[in-house]
Formats: C-alpha cells, structure tokens, sequence
C-alpha cells in the first residue's frame, strides 16, 4: 500500500508538477535570453492538457504494438525512478541494496522507448532520429556511469543511494571534493545530452528531421512523451543532486535551499543551450568519448586516492 | 465549451504551409515569431510535423500541384483543427486569379476558419485575426 502510495504522489503528482514548472523555467529563460517575454505559468499544462483531447493517428504499415506501447513504457519508466529517489531522500535508511544500479538502468529506457517509437513509426525521418538516439546512447552512457560511480567510490563503496546520503550528510556534499567536482562537470554535457537539449539534441533537431522519432505521435502518444520529458527534466537533476549535492533536505528553511540546487541546475542546463549551436553526431560521439570520459576516469581515480 | 477546446486555444501549435506563395506571406510570419512580436506568449508555437499542429496556415494561391499536397494534410492533421487563409493570394488567388495554374481558391479545397487579408498582411495583422479565431471558437 504504501509503495503504492510513493508511486502515484511522489512518483507521479509531485514529479509532473515539478516537472512541468522546470520546463516553465527552461522556457521563460529561453525567452528571457532571447529578449522575449515567454509563455504564462501553466503553458507546460495547457500543452498536456491539449494533446490529451487530441485525435490519435496511427500511421499506415507501422508497427501497433510497439508505437503504442512506446510512450507507456517510457512514462512508467520515469515514474517508476522518481518515486525511488524520492524514496531515498526522504528516507535514506530505507534504501535497498543496489538501487544505484537500478537508477541507471531505468534512466536509459526513456531513450530507448523513443528508439522503440521512431523505428514503429515507418517514417523516414522518425527512423533517422531513433538511429541517432542510439549512437547518443552508446556516446554518453559511459561518462554518466564513470560520473555517477565517484559517489559511490568516496562513501566507501556503497551502492545504496540512501548510504550516499547519509555520508554526504556526515562528511559534506560529494561536490566539496577535488573528484566530486570535476565529476559533476562531467555529469553536466551528459545530463544536457540525456535531455536531448541544443548542443546535443541530434536525434530529434527540429529545423533538419523534424523532431526525429516524435514526428508520427499525435494525441495521447505525444503527450505522454512530452510528459515524460518534462518529467525528465526534474528526475535527472535530482539524481545528480542526490550524488553531488548532498540531495533536499524538507526541514523548515532547507528545502529552499533544496529548490535553489535544482533550479540553478536547470537554468545552466537551460543557458547551455541556449549558447551553443548544434553539433553532428561523430562530433558529440568524440566528445563524450574522448575528453568527458578522460575527465570521468580522472575524477574515478583520484575518489579511489581519497581526495 | 469543453477542457479539450479551452486547453486547444490556449497552445495553438501552428503548421505553416505555402501553396505557392510569393514568400513574403511567410516572412511574416516569421516575424510574429520574434521577439517584438512573440507569440509564445499565448502558447503559440510552430509545429515542424503536421501531426503536432492544431491550426493550419496556408499562404498562397494554390496551385495545381499543391492542391493535392494541401488535401493530404488537410487529412493528416489529428482533429480538432482550424485553417487561417493569410493574404490575398490564399483568399482570392489575388494576381493570380486568371493564371491558368490557379483552378479554385483555397476554400473551395478544405474549409477555412478564418480569412487574414492583405498583401502580405502585417504581424499585427495575423496576431489580430488569429485573435478573432479564438474569440469565434470560444463563442460557438
Ligand atoms: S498575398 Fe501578396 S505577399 Fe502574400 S503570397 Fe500573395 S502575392 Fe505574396
């Protein structure tokens, strides 16, 4: 009962509200960047709301099962991490062993219900963007981990979030390191890369193939997605602000504190790609291999000298 | 009027289709896009798939290829949807009336909500007509 209860109020209310006021945030600094003025307050909602009432089209020769079932799959995904890290920091001493490893396996299969999507659709274009989707995959899954594992490494080996935690409370933010910061500037393009936001929004560029795997989805499909990746845009900065700083704290004048780490996270998410045009395929693949995995192993190996 | 309705008019998401225009219809609208004129602020952004798009502009004369082409949309756009006629071209087919590539103009191929006149018509132009759209929605 009580899981239940995590997985539709934390797991589902609480992160789509949260999720739809950050994508508010994005889009108002967009706007605000661009010397525009922005849409009101509950624009993310309208959009939902929207594609809600929307007819469904389920184009000719396309797989049914699996583009239905896309959207689903990924949504449940998304709900079925937040409510565990909510879990988490609400609660560190309620933690299961490994729920680290659970975490980022579940991080991915929002990207790999949008590869499912494009390559049901039958579209060309849908098609090209879920191939793209793949090889951003393979590109930053390998710095994300190295990244997310200093944590792990500086609390003594523990893959319980709820341990890192608890460490963290004791012996200060991950972030306060030498290796916990340079493994949440590693986490920073990754994040950018697993939101598919400007410098590396290659699968679904919108001026080139139309946003990619989405450009079949209409009505609840579409909205579903849309939802997921507002939801997204909430789940994963909380995930680094599990790891690096130190997570929300709910006591009285702490989770102000606690909103403030995950909007300036947000909003330099947000300014990055803003600046920033965007790159090819090879270019984001030799970046995240080459130089972000470097830094990555470098931030690993001086978590295992202690500093 | 029902949520699926209100929520509609208040993110319009457009598909902007040319017929055969002389392109300075599209430029226009183009420019509400900017930031003088900034249309986000009611919820209006530009689709790229016509399966996102919940209101359809058509500039142009429609000519005898893509008038197919604009059917086939028509088609494809997930209903509820409204169709914007802008400038004098998509009314009329204005220069272009006696051209032997203009057959019938633009209503005569899908049904159209609202007409914007002019040639090309202002920003404020569009703005205004897109506004007396969702007055005529809201009202109906
Ligand atoms: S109405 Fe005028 S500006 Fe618009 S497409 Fe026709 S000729 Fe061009």
């Amino acid at each position: 009962m009580i899981y239940l209860l995590y997985l539709l109020v934390y797991g589902f209310l609480a992160t789509a509200a949260l999720g739809l006021f950050l994508s508010w945030v994005d889009r108002k600094v967009t706007a605000r960047v661009q010397y525009r003025v922005g849409p009101p307050l509950l624009q993310p909602l309208y959009d939902v709301v929207k594609l809600m009432g929307k007819e469904n089209l389920i184009p000719a020769g396309a797989s049914r099962l699996a583009f239905v079932s896309a959207p689903l799959i990924g949504f449940s995904s998304v709900v079925v991490v937040s409510a565990l890290l909510w879990s988490n920091n609400l609660n560190p001493s309620q933690s299961f062993m490994g729920d680290w490893i659970v975490v980022i396996y579940l991080l991915t299969i929002p990207s790999i219900s949008i590869i499912m999507g494009g390559f049901a659709s039958k579209n060309p274009l849908a098609s090209l963007g879920a191939s793209r989707e793949m090889k951003l995959l393979i590109a930053y899954e390998l710095p994300f981990i190295l990244a997310a594992l200093v944590p792990v490494i500086n609390s003594g080996g523990s893959l319980r979030l709820g341990e890192i935690l608890t460490w963290q409370a004791e012996a200060g933010a991950t972030a306060t390191n030498l290796s916990g910061i340079i493994a949440l500037l590693v986490m920073i393009p990754t994040i950018q890369a697993k939101l598919a936001l400007v410098p590396f929004d290659i699968p679904e560029a919108e001026t080139e193939i139309v946003e990619g795997p989405m450009v079949e989805y209409s009505g609840t499909g579409l909205a579903l997605f849309k939802l997921m990746k507002n939801m997204l845009l909430f789940v994963i900065p909380f995930f680094a602000t599990i790891l690096f700083l130190d997570g929300i704290t709910f006591q009285g004048i702490h989770i102000l504190w606690g909103a403030l780490k995950i909007v300036v996270l947000v909003a330099l998410v947000t300014v990055i790609r803003n600046t920033n045009p965007r790159v090819r395929i090879d270019q984001a693949l030799r970046f995240f291999w080459g130089p972000v995995t470097l830094l990555a192993v470098a931030a690993v190996v001086l978590a295992y000298l202690g500093l | 009027m029902s949520i699926k309705l209100k929520a509609l008019l208040k993110s319009p998401w457009v598909f902007h289709f040319s017929t055969g225009s002389c392109n300075n219809c599209d430029i226009e609208i183009l420019d509400c896009l900017t930031p003088r004129f900034d249309i986000e602020r009611f919820g209006m952004l530009l689709a790229g798939s016509i399966k996102h798009a919940d209101v359809l502009l058509v500039t142009g004369s429609c000519n005898r290829m893509s008038a197919d082409r604009l059917r086939k949309l028509y088609d494809q756009v997930p209903k509820p949807c409204l169709v914007v006629a802008i400038g004098e071209c998509s009314m009329s087919r204005g220069m272009f009336i006696h051209s032997y590539n203009c057959p019938v103009p633009l209503d005569h191929i899908v049904p159209v909500d609202v007409y914007i006149p002019g040639c090309p018509p202002k920003p404020e132009a569009i703005i205004a007509g897109v506004v007396k759209l969702i007055e005529k929605v809201r009202s109906s």
